[in-house]
Protein backbone atom coordinates (compact mmCIF):
# COMPACT_ATOMS: atom_id res chain seq x y z
CA UNK A 1 0.00 0.00 0.00
CA UNK A 2 1.48 3.54 -0.97
CA UNK A 3 2.45 5.93 1.94
CA UNK A 4 -0.08 8.24 0.94
CA UNK A 5 -2.67 5.43 0.59
CA UNK A 6 -2.15 3.94 4.49
CA UNK A 7 -2.15 7.76 6.01
CA UNK A 8 -5.64 8.61 4.06
CA UNK A 9 -6.91 4.96 5.28
CA UNK A 10 -5.56 6.08 8.98
CA UNK A 11 -7.41 9.27 9.08
CA UNK A 12 -10.55 8.63 8.02
CA UNK A 13 -10.89 4.74 8.47
CA UNK A 14 -14.63 4.00 7.25
CA UNK A 15 -15.85 7.35 6.42
CA UNK A 16 -14.89 7.04 2.93
CA UNK A 17 -17.95 9.66 1.75
CA UNK A 18 -15.77 11.84 4.14
CA UNK A 19 -12.49 11.59 2.56
CA UNK A 20 -13.97 11.83 -1.07
CA UNK A 21 -15.57 15.35 0.04
CA UNK A 22 -12.61 16.54 1.16
CA UNK A 23 -9.75 14.82 -1.09
CA UNK A 24 -11.62 14.60 -4.52
CA UNK A 25 -12.07 17.08 -7.03
CA UNK A 26 -15.80 18.22 -6.93
CA UNK A 27 -16.18 15.13 -4.84
CA UNK A 28 -18.36 17.56 -2.01
CA UNK A 29 -21.20 16.99 -5.05
CA UNK A 30 -21.16 12.98 -4.31
CA UNK A 31 -24.04 13.26 -1.58
CA UNK A 32 -26.54 15.33 -3.77
CA UNK A 33 -27.00 12.49 -5.73
CA UNK A 34 -30.87 11.15 -5.47
CA UNK A 35 -30.05 7.81 -7.40
CA UNK A 36 -31.97 8.71 -10.38
CA UNK A 37 -29.80 6.66 -12.69
CA UNK A 38 -30.28 9.24 -15.85
CA UNK A 39 -25.92 9.05 -15.52
CA UNK A 40 -26.25 5.22 -15.97
CA UNK A 41 -28.16 5.55 -19.19
CA UNK A 42 -26.40 8.23 -21.11
CA UNK A 43 -22.97 7.09 -20.81
CA UNK A 44 -21.49 5.90 -24.51
CA UNK A 45 -19.24 3.21 -22.85
CA UNK A 46 -22.12 2.26 -20.61
CA UNK A 47 -22.20 -0.86 -21.48
CA UNK A 48 -18.54 -2.23 -20.72
CA UNK A 49 -17.90 -0.85 -16.96
CA UNK A 50 -18.15 -2.37 -14.25
CA UNK A 51 -20.17 0.54 -11.93
CA UNK A 52 -22.12 3.66 -13.32
CA UNK A 53 -21.64 6.95 -12.06
CA UNK A 54 -24.80 6.22 -9.82
CA UNK A 55 -23.67 3.01 -8.65
CA UNK A 56 -19.79 4.14 -7.76
CA UNK A 57 -21.54 7.60 -5.90
CA UNK A 58 -24.15 5.02 -3.82
CA UNK A 59 -20.65 2.99 -3.30
CA UNK A 60 -18.99 5.74 -1.67
CA UNK A 61 -22.14 6.43 0.49
CA UNK A 62 -21.71 3.06 1.65
CA UNK A 63 -18.27 3.27 2.09
CA UNK A 64 -16.82 0.73 -0.40
CA UNK A 65 -13.62 2.21 -0.81
CA UNK A 66 -11.74 -0.24 -2.35
CA UNK A 67 -14.50 -1.68 -4.71
CA UNK A 68 -14.28 2.76 -6.02
CA UNK A 69 -10.77 3.11 -6.41
CA UNK A 70 -9.91 0.18 -7.73
CA UNK A 71 -13.06 0.16 -10.09
CA UNK A 72 -12.50 0.18 -14.22
CA UNK A 73 -15.44 2.58 -14.51
CA UNK A 74 -13.96 5.95 -13.86
CA UNK A 75 -11.30 5.21 -16.60
CA UNK A 76 -14.02 4.37 -19.15
CA UNK A 77 -14.54 8.36 -19.81
CA UNK A 78 -14.25 9.40 -22.61
CA UNK A 79 -15.29 13.09 -21.37
CA UNK A 80 -18.24 13.88 -23.43
CA UNK A 81 -20.52 15.50 -21.10
CA UNK A 82 -23.70 13.90 -21.42
CA UNK A 83 -23.90 13.06 -17.63
CA UNK A 84 -23.34 16.48 -16.67
CA UNK A 85 -26.12 18.01 -18.61
CA UNK A 86 -28.83 15.45 -18.44
CA UNK A 87 -28.25 15.42 -14.26
CA UNK A 88 -31.50 16.70 -13.07
CA UNK A 89 -29.57 17.98 -9.47
CA UNK A 90 -26.66 19.10 -11.50
CA UNK A 91 -23.88 17.24 -10.47
CA UNK A 92 -20.77 17.82 -12.10
CA UNK A 93 -20.56 14.04 -12.77
CA UNK A 94 -17.37 14.05 -15.63
CA UNK A 95 -15.85 16.17 -13.19
CA UNK A 96 -16.01 14.11 -10.40
CA UNK A 97 -15.05 10.49 -12.22
CA UNK A 98 -12.12 12.64 -13.44
CA UNK A 99 -11.59 12.95 -9.92
CA UNK A 100 -11.66 9.91 -8.03
CA UNK A 101 -9.75 8.84 -11.46
CA UNK A 102 -6.73 10.97 -10.50
CA UNK A 103 -7.28 9.97 -6.66
CA UNK A 104 -7.12 6.42 -7.13
CA UNK A 105 -3.96 7.23 -9.42
CA UNK A 106 -2.35 9.38 -7.00
CA UNK A 107 -2.94 6.54 -4.63
CA UNK A 108 -1.65 3.67 -6.93
CA UNK A 109 -4.93 2.17 -6.43
CA UNK A 110 -6.06 2.23 -9.84
CA UNK A 111 -5.90 -0.79 -11.40
CA UNK A 112 -2.61 -1.57 -13.27
CA UNK A 113 -1.95 -1.67 -16.62
CA UNK A 114 -5.55 -0.17 -16.88
CA UNK A 115 -5.60 1.06 -20.64
CA UNK A 116 -6.69 4.69 -20.64
CA UNK A 117 -4.96 4.98 -16.76
CA UNK A 118 -1.90 4.22 -18.96
CA UNK A 119 -2.76 6.64 -21.61
CA UNK A 120 -3.35 9.74 -19.42
CA UNK A 121 -0.48 9.11 -17.82
CA UNK A 122 1.65 9.19 -21.05
CA UNK A 123 -0.18 12.17 -22.19
CA UNK A 124 0.47 13.97 -19.63
CA UNK A 125 4.30 13.58 -19.42
CA UNK A 126 4.62 14.35 -23.49
CA UNK A 127 2.29 17.86 -22.66
CA UNK A 128 4.41 18.75 -19.41
CA UNK A 129 8.01 18.30 -21.28
CA UNK A 130 7.73 21.33 -23.97
CA UNK A 131 4.26 22.81 -22.48
CA UNK A 132 2.87 21.56 -26.37
CA UNK A 133 1.47 17.84 -27.17
CA UNK A 134 4.47 16.18 -29.93
CA UNK A 135 1.76 13.67 -31.43
CA UNK A 136 4.32 11.50 -33.08
CA UNK A 137 6.32 10.40 -29.82
CA UNK A 138 3.01 10.46 -27.92
CA UNK A 139 1.45 7.73 -30.47
CA UNK A 140 5.37 5.76 -30.66
CA UNK A 141 4.75 6.06 -26.47
CA UNK A 142 1.13 4.63 -26.23
CA UNK A 143 2.23 1.65 -28.83
CA UNK A 144 5.44 0.95 -27.44
CA UNK A 145 4.28 0.72 -23.79
CA UNK A 146 4.47 -2.81 -23.64
CA UNK A 147 7.57 -3.62 -24.92
CA UNK A 148 9.64 -3.48 -28.09
CA UNK A 149 7.64 -6.48 -29.84
CA UNK A 150 4.43 -5.34 -29.03
CA UNK A 151 5.30 -1.82 -29.98
CA UNK A 152 6.35 -3.22 -33.56
CA UNK A 153 3.08 -5.64 -33.84
CA UNK A 154 0.82 -2.36 -32.76
CA UNK A 155 2.77 0.17 -35.16
CA UNK A 156 2.33 -2.49 -38.55
CA UNK A 157 -1.70 -2.63 -37.64
CA UNK A 158 -1.41 1.10 -37.63
CA UNK A 159 0.38 1.50 -40.82
CA UNK A 160 -2.57 2.55 -43.39
CA UNK A 161 -3.91 5.19 -41.21
CA UNK A 162 -0.28 6.20 -40.10
CA UNK A 163 0.56 6.69 -43.79
CA UNK A 164 -2.38 8.04 -45.22
CA UNK A 165 -1.82 10.96 -42.28
CA UNK A 166 2.12 11.63 -43.31
CA UNK A 167 0.52 11.90 -46.68
CA UNK A 168 -2.36 14.28 -46.00
CA UNK A 169 0.72 16.13 -43.75
CA UNK A 170 -1.23 15.42 -40.67
CA UNK A 171 2.17 13.24 -39.02
CA UNK A 172 5.52 14.65 -39.56
CA UNK A 173 7.81 11.89 -39.13
CA UNK A 174 10.68 14.67 -37.99
CA UNK A 175 9.08 15.77 -35.16
CA UNK A 176 10.76 12.64 -33.59
CA UNK A 177 13.88 14.92 -32.76
CA UNK A 178 12.77 18.22 -31.46
CA UNK A 179 9.51 18.97 -32.81
CA UNK A 180 7.06 22.04 -31.43
CA UNK A 181 7.71 23.68 -28.22
CA UNK A 182 6.72 26.51 -25.94
CA UNK A 183 9.97 29.29 -25.42
CA UNK A 184 9.51 29.78 -22.06
CA UNK A 185 9.11 25.56 -21.15
CA UNK A 186 11.55 26.43 -18.47
CA UNK A 187 8.97 28.77 -16.72
CA UNK A 188 6.18 26.36 -17.42
CA UNK A 189 7.90 23.75 -15.64
CA UNK A 190 8.58 25.73 -12.68
CA UNK A 191 5.03 26.98 -12.57
CA UNK A 192 4.06 23.13 -12.68
CA UNK A 193 6.67 22.41 -9.45
CA UNK A 194 4.84 25.04 -7.03
CA UNK A 195 1.39 23.78 -7.90
CA UNK A 196 2.52 20.66 -6.83
CA UNK A 197 4.33 22.13 -3.94
CA UNK A 198 1.44 24.32 -3.38
CA UNK A 199 -0.37 21.06 -3.13
CA UNK A 200 1.54 18.68 -1.03
CA UNK A 201 1.18 21.54 1.71
CA UNK A 202 -2.55 20.53 1.55
CA UNK A 203 -2.63 17.40 1.58
CA UNK A 204 -2.13 14.76 4.30
CA UNK A 205 0.55 15.39 6.68
CA UNK B 1 -15.91 47.27 -41.71
CA UNK B 2 -12.97 47.41 -38.72
CA UNK B 3 -11.93 43.98 -38.30
CA UNK B 4 -12.47 42.26 -35.14
CA UNK B 5 -9.88 41.70 -32.87
CA UNK B 6 -9.68 38.11 -30.91
CA UNK B 7 -6.51 36.22 -29.25
CA UNK B 8 -6.72 32.80 -30.74
CA UNK B 9 -5.40 29.92 -28.71
CA UNK B 10 -4.82 27.22 -32.12
CA UNK B 11 -4.04 24.32 -29.86
CA UNK B 12 -1.58 21.05 -30.29
CA UNK B 13 -3.58 19.27 -32.75
CA UNK B 14 -3.34 22.39 -35.22
CA UNK B 15 0.17 23.16 -35.20
CA UNK B 16 2.41 22.81 -38.49
CA UNK B 17 2.48 18.53 -39.60
CA UNK B 18 -0.36 17.81 -36.22
CA UNK B 19 -3.50 15.87 -37.27
CA UNK B 20 -5.78 18.99 -37.55
CA UNK B 21 -3.09 21.38 -39.72
CA UNK B 22 -5.38 21.41 -42.43
CA UNK B 23 -7.90 22.72 -40.62
CA UNK B 24 -6.09 26.47 -40.11
CA UNK B 25 -5.92 27.70 -43.92
CA UNK B 26 -9.81 27.25 -44.20
CA UNK B 27 -9.90 29.18 -40.67
CA UNK B 28 -7.92 31.84 -42.41
CA UNK B 29 -10.12 31.95 -45.40
CA UNK B 30 -12.90 32.03 -43.69
CA UNK B 31 -11.92 34.64 -40.97
CA UNK B 32 -10.69 37.18 -43.81
CA UNK B 33 -13.55 37.24 -45.77
CA UNK B 34 -16.19 37.51 -42.29
CA UNK B 35 -13.40 40.24 -41.29
CA UNK B 36 -12.17 38.08 -37.91
CA UNK B 37 -8.67 39.04 -37.25
CA UNK B 38 -6.83 36.19 -35.67
CA UNK B 39 -4.15 37.09 -33.19
CA UNK B 40 -2.44 33.83 -32.03
CA UNK B 41 -1.75 34.12 -28.32
CA UNK B 42 2.43 34.60 -27.96
CA UNK B 43 3.66 31.37 -26.63
CA UNK B 44 0.59 29.43 -26.01
CA UNK B 45 0.77 26.13 -24.12
CA UNK B 46 -1.10 23.28 -24.13
CA UNK B 47 -4.44 22.88 -22.11
CA UNK B 48 -4.03 19.77 -21.01
CA UNK B 49 -6.93 18.29 -22.92
CA UNK B 50 -9.63 15.83 -22.07
CA UNK B 51 -7.20 13.30 -20.56
CA UNK B 52 -4.66 15.28 -18.55
CA UNK B 53 -7.03 14.54 -15.30
CA UNK B 54 -5.53 11.09 -14.88
CA UNK B 55 -1.94 12.04 -14.31
CA UNK B 56 -2.41 15.83 -13.87
CA UNK B 57 -3.69 17.51 -10.83
CA UNK B 58 -6.85 19.96 -10.62
CA UNK B 59 -3.83 22.90 -9.56
CA UNK B 60 -1.57 21.66 -12.04
CA UNK B 61 -4.03 21.63 -15.33
CA UNK B 62 -5.67 24.84 -14.04
CA UNK B 63 -2.14 26.64 -13.90
CA UNK B 64 -1.30 25.50 -17.35
CA UNK B 65 -4.95 27.04 -18.27
CA UNK B 66 -4.70 30.05 -16.32
CA UNK B 67 -1.12 30.89 -18.36
CA UNK B 68 -2.88 31.17 -21.35
CA UNK B 69 -5.59 33.39 -20.12
CA UNK B 70 -2.81 35.17 -17.97
CA UNK B 71 -0.75 35.58 -21.34
CA UNK B 72 -4.25 37.12 -22.97
CA UNK B 73 -4.79 39.36 -20.35
CA UNK B 74 -1.15 41.09 -20.21
CA UNK B 75 -0.81 40.92 -24.16
CA UNK B 76 -4.05 41.01 -25.87
CA UNK B 77 -6.41 43.48 -23.74
CA UNK B 78 -9.85 43.76 -23.93
CA UNK B 79 -9.78 40.57 -26.85
CA UNK B 80 -11.85 37.22 -26.24
CA UNK B 81 -9.74 34.11 -26.18
CA UNK B 82 -11.15 32.54 -29.14
CA UNK B 83 -10.28 28.78 -30.07
CA UNK B 84 -11.56 26.17 -32.91
CA UNK B 85 -10.95 23.53 -30.85
CA UNK B 86 -13.82 22.36 -28.28
CA UNK B 87 -11.07 20.58 -25.67
CA UNK B 88 -8.78 23.82 -25.48
CA UNK B 89 -12.16 25.35 -25.48
CA UNK B 90 -13.84 23.78 -22.32
CA UNK B 91 -10.81 23.52 -20.67
CA UNK B 92 -9.89 27.50 -20.84
CA UNK B 93 -13.40 28.29 -20.17
CA UNK B 94 -13.68 25.94 -17.03
CA UNK B 95 -10.18 27.41 -15.80
CA UNK B 96 -11.75 30.99 -15.94
CA UNK B 97 -15.32 30.35 -14.23
CA UNK B 98 -13.64 28.29 -11.57
CA UNK B 99 -10.69 30.53 -10.61
CA UNK B 100 -13.37 33.50 -10.84
CA UNK B 101 -15.75 31.08 -8.62
CA UNK B 102 -13.35 30.00 -5.65
CA UNK B 103 -10.79 32.48 -3.97
CA UNK B 104 -8.50 29.72 -2.86
CA UNK B 105 -7.70 28.54 -6.25
CA UNK B 106 -7.41 31.99 -7.89
CA UNK B 107 -4.99 32.84 -5.00
CA UNK B 108 -3.03 29.54 -5.06
CA UNK B 109 -3.09 30.03 -9.42
CA UNK B 110 -1.22 32.98 -8.99
CA UNK B 111 0.96 31.72 -6.49
CA UNK B 112 1.99 29.55 -9.55
CA UNK B 113 1.64 31.47 -12.34
CA UNK B 114 4.35 33.97 -10.78
CA UNK B 115 7.07 31.37 -11.33
CA UNK B 116 6.44 32.05 -14.83
CA UNK B 117 6.53 35.90 -14.62
CA UNK B 118 2.89 35.87 -15.10
CA UNK B 119 -0.42 36.91 -13.28
CA UNK B 120 -4.26 36.41 -13.99
CA UNK B 121 -6.91 38.42 -12.87
CA UNK B 122 -9.61 36.79 -14.18
CA UNK B 123 -11.18 39.45 -16.80
CA UNK B 124 -10.72 37.38 -19.56
CA UNK B 125 -13.15 35.48 -21.27
CA UNK B 126 -12.96 32.38 -23.08
CA UNK B 127 -14.95 31.16 -26.68
CA UNK B 128 -15.58 28.66 -29.48
CA UNK B 129 -14.73 29.65 -32.33
CA UNK B 130 -18.10 28.93 -33.70
CA UNK B 131 -19.49 31.31 -31.03
CA UNK B 132 -17.76 34.15 -32.61
CA UNK B 133 -19.11 33.06 -36.06
CA UNK B 134 -23.00 32.93 -34.58
CA UNK B 135 -22.75 35.59 -31.91
CA UNK B 136 -20.66 38.17 -33.77
CA UNK B 137 -20.94 37.98 -37.02
CA UNK B 138 -24.27 36.32 -37.53
CA UNK B 139 -26.41 33.44 -40.22
CA UNK B 140 -26.84 36.62 -43.19
CA UNK B 141 -23.11 38.23 -42.41
CA UNK B 142 -21.72 34.34 -43.14
CA UNK B 143 -23.96 34.11 -46.29
CA UNK B 144 -22.60 37.37 -48.17
CA UNK B 145 -19.63 36.26 -49.13
CA UNK B 146 -21.13 33.06 -50.72
CA UNK B 147 -19.86 32.99 -54.52
CA UNK B 148 -20.25 29.23 -55.09
CA UNK B 149 -22.90 28.40 -53.32
CA UNK B 150 -22.42 24.28 -52.08
CA UNK B 151 -25.53 23.24 -54.28
CA UNK B 152 -26.04 19.10 -54.82
CA UNK B 153 -24.22 18.78 -51.85
CA UNK B 154 -25.93 16.37 -48.59
CA UNK B 155 -24.61 16.97 -45.33
CA UNK B 156 -24.32 15.02 -42.02
CA UNK B 157 -23.53 18.16 -39.55
CA UNK B 158 -22.00 15.87 -37.06
CA UNK B 159 -21.90 18.09 -33.59
CA UNK B 160 -19.98 15.32 -31.34
CA UNK B 161 -19.50 16.02 -27.58
CA UNK B 162 -17.55 18.89 -26.91
CA UNK B 163 -18.76 21.80 -28.66
CA UNK B 164 -22.30 21.01 -27.72
CA UNK B 165 -21.52 19.62 -23.85
CA UNK B 166 -21.19 20.78 -21.01
CA UNK B 167 -21.78 25.02 -22.20
CA UNK B 168 -22.54 24.54 -25.93
CA UNK B 169 -24.02 27.10 -27.87
CA UNK B 170 -25.88 30.01 -26.48
CA UNK B 171 -29.65 29.21 -27.04
CA UNK B 172 -29.02 25.64 -28.85
CA UNK B 173 -30.47 22.58 -27.15
CA UNK B 174 -27.59 19.89 -25.75
CA UNK B 175 -29.90 17.25 -27.21
CA UNK B 176 -30.53 18.49 -30.61
CA UNK B 177 -28.50 21.74 -31.59
CA UNK B 178 -29.65 23.30 -34.85
CA UNK B 179 -26.75 25.38 -35.25
CA UNK B 180 -24.63 23.26 -37.54
CA UNK B 181 -27.42 22.39 -39.97
CA UNK B 182 -27.86 25.84 -40.62
CA UNK B 183 -24.46 26.72 -41.04
CA UNK B 184 -24.53 23.62 -43.68
CA UNK B 185 -27.66 25.65 -45.12
CA UNK B 186 -26.06 29.22 -44.94
CA UNK B 187 -23.44 27.94 -47.66
CA UNK B 188 -25.98 26.36 -49.99
CA UNK B 189 -26.20 22.76 -49.04
CA UNK B 190 -28.92 20.37 -47.87
CA UNK B 191 -28.35 19.26 -44.08
CA UNK B 192 -29.32 16.11 -43.46
CA UNK B 193 -31.52 16.75 -40.94
CA UNK B 194 -32.68 13.45 -40.02
CA UNK B 195 -28.65 12.20 -38.65
CA UNK B 196 -29.75 10.68 -35.25
CA UNK B 197 -26.28 10.17 -35.04
CA UNK B 198 -25.11 13.98 -34.40
CA UNK B 199 -24.28 14.20 -30.85
CA UNK B 200 -23.10 10.92 -30.47
CA UNK B 201 -19.70 10.74 -28.73
CA UNK B 202 -16.52 9.71 -31.06
CA UNK B 203 -14.45 8.09 -28.49
CA UNK B 204 -12.58 11.04 -27.72
CA UNK B 205 -9.04 9.76 -26.55
CA UNK B 206 -10.54 6.67 -25.87
CA UNK B 207 -10.16 5.51 -29.74
CA UNK B 208 -6.24 4.79 -28.65
CA UNK B 209 -6.75 3.28 -25.13
CA UNK B 210 -10.10 1.87 -26.32
CA UNK B 211 -9.78 1.22 -30.06
CA UNK B 212 -12.58 -1.42 -30.29
CA UNK B 213 -15.31 0.55 -28.00
CA UNK B 214 -14.62 3.53 -29.64
CA UNK B 215 -14.87 2.22 -33.47
CA UNK B 216 -18.21 0.81 -32.38
CA UNK B 217 -19.16 4.51 -31.77
CA UNK B 218 -17.85 5.77 -35.51
CA UNK B 219 -19.57 3.20 -36.79
CA UNK B 220 -22.54 4.22 -35.88
CA UNK B 221 -21.81 7.99 -36.66
CA UNK B 222 -20.47 6.81 -39.90
CA UNK B 223 -23.39 4.18 -40.94
CA UNK B 224 -25.98 6.84 -39.95
CA UNK B 225 -24.47 9.43 -42.35
CA UNK B 226 -25.19 6.60 -45.20
CA UNK B 227 -28.55 6.05 -44.26
CA UNK B 228 -29.51 9.63 -44.64
CA UNK B 229 -28.01 9.60 -47.76
CA UNK B 230 -25.18 12.14 -46.91
CA UNK B 231 -22.07 13.11 -49.54
CA UNK B 232 -20.14 13.45 -46.50
CA UNK B 233 -20.27 14.58 -42.65
CA UNK B 234 -18.85 18.03 -41.34
CA UNK B 235 -17.88 18.68 -37.76
CA UNK B 236 -16.80 21.71 -35.73
CA UNK B 237 -14.31 19.20 -33.74
CA UNK B 238 -10.89 18.15 -34.22
CA UNK B 239 -10.62 15.11 -32.79
CA UNK B 240 -13.94 14.22 -34.25
CA UNK B 241 -13.01 14.43 -37.89
CA UNK B 242 -9.56 12.69 -37.34
CA UNK B 243 -11.33 10.07 -34.83
CA UNK B 244 -14.30 9.53 -37.11
CA UNK B 245 -12.58 9.71 -40.63
CA UNK B 246 -8.95 7.72 -40.11
CA UNK B 247 -10.87 4.64 -38.18
CA UNK B 248 -13.30 3.86 -41.31
CA UNK B 249 -10.55 1.97 -42.77
CA UNK B 250 -9.61 -0.02 -39.30
CA UNK B 251 -13.26 -0.61 -39.08
CA UNK B 252 -13.68 -2.02 -42.65
CA UNK B 253 -10.97 -4.53 -41.88
CA UNK B 254 -12.45 -5.85 -38.96
CA UNK B 255 -16.43 -5.59 -39.77
CA UNK B 256 -16.01 -5.89 -43.54
CA UNK B 257 -17.64 -3.02 -44.16
CA UNK B 258 -16.90 -0.70 -47.27
CA UNK B 259 -17.06 2.87 -45.48
CA UNK B 260 -15.20 5.95 -47.30
CA UNK B 261 -17.44 8.68 -45.47
CA UNK B 262 -15.63 12.00 -45.90
CA UNK B 263 -15.28 14.23 -42.68
CA UNK B 264 -14.59 17.89 -43.45
CA UNK B 265 -14.70 20.93 -41.02
CA UNK B 266 -17.51 23.76 -41.65
CA UNK B 267 -14.53 25.89 -42.22
CA UNK B 268 -13.55 24.06 -45.38
CA UNK B 269 -17.22 24.25 -46.30
CA UNK B 270 -16.96 28.22 -46.00
CA UNK B 271 -13.81 28.21 -47.54
CA UNK B 272 -14.86 26.29 -51.12
CA UNK B 273 -18.30 28.46 -50.98
CA UNK B 274 -16.72 31.56 -50.61
CA UNK B 275 -14.52 31.22 -53.44
CA UNK B 276 -11.57 28.94 -52.26
CA UNK B 277 -9.64 26.58 -53.66
CA UNK B 278 -8.81 22.79 -52.53
CA UNK B 279 -5.39 23.78 -51.42
CA UNK B 280 -6.80 27.22 -49.12
CA UNK B 281 -9.93 24.73 -47.99
CA UNK B 282 -7.13 22.35 -46.62
CA UNK B 283 -8.87 19.46 -48.66
CA UNK B 284 -5.50 18.11 -49.32
CA UNK B 285 -5.61 17.02 -45.44
CA UNK B 286 -8.34 14.88 -45.85
CA UNK B 287 -7.62 11.08 -46.14
CA UNK B 288 -10.88 10.52 -46.99
CA UNK B 289 -11.14 12.85 -50.28
CA UNK B 290 -14.51 14.60 -50.12
CA UNK B 291 -14.66 14.29 -53.91
CA UNK B 292 -17.96 16.60 -54.31
CA UNK B 293 -16.42 19.04 -52.86
CA UNK B 294 -13.43 19.54 -54.56
CA UNK B 295 -15.48 19.41 -58.15
CA UNK B 296 -16.82 22.33 -56.88
CA UNK B 297 -14.11 23.97 -55.26
CA UNK B 298 -12.26 23.19 -58.96
CA UNK B 299 -14.90 24.52 -60.81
Amino acid sequence: MSELNQKAVALYGNNFLKEVTERVEDGEWVSMCMQCGVCAGSCPLGPHWEHSPQKIFRMIMAGKRDEVLTSDSMWMCTSCYSCIVRCPRKLPITHIMHGLAHYANRLDVAPKGQPTRELARVFWNNLIKTGRVNELKFSLAVYFKDGFSQGIKNLLSMQVIALGLMKAKRLNPMEIIGGHKCKDVGGIQKMLAKAQEIEARRQIS
Amino acid sequence: MAKKNYAFYPGCSSQKGASASNFVPSIEVMCDKLDIQLNEIPDWNCCSASIGYGEGSQLSRLVLNARNLALVEQNMPGQDLVSGCPACWLATRETAEKLNEVDSLMADTNEALKEAGLSFKGTVKARHLVEVLIEDVGYDAMKAPVVKPLEGLKIAGYVGCQTNRPFGIAGESFENPQYLDKMIETVGAEAATGYEQKITCCGGALAFSEPEKSQKQIKDIVESAYDHGADMIVTPCQLCQANVEIYQSEINKKKGTNLTMPVVYYSQLMTVAYGGNAKQAGLDGNVLRPQKLLDIASK
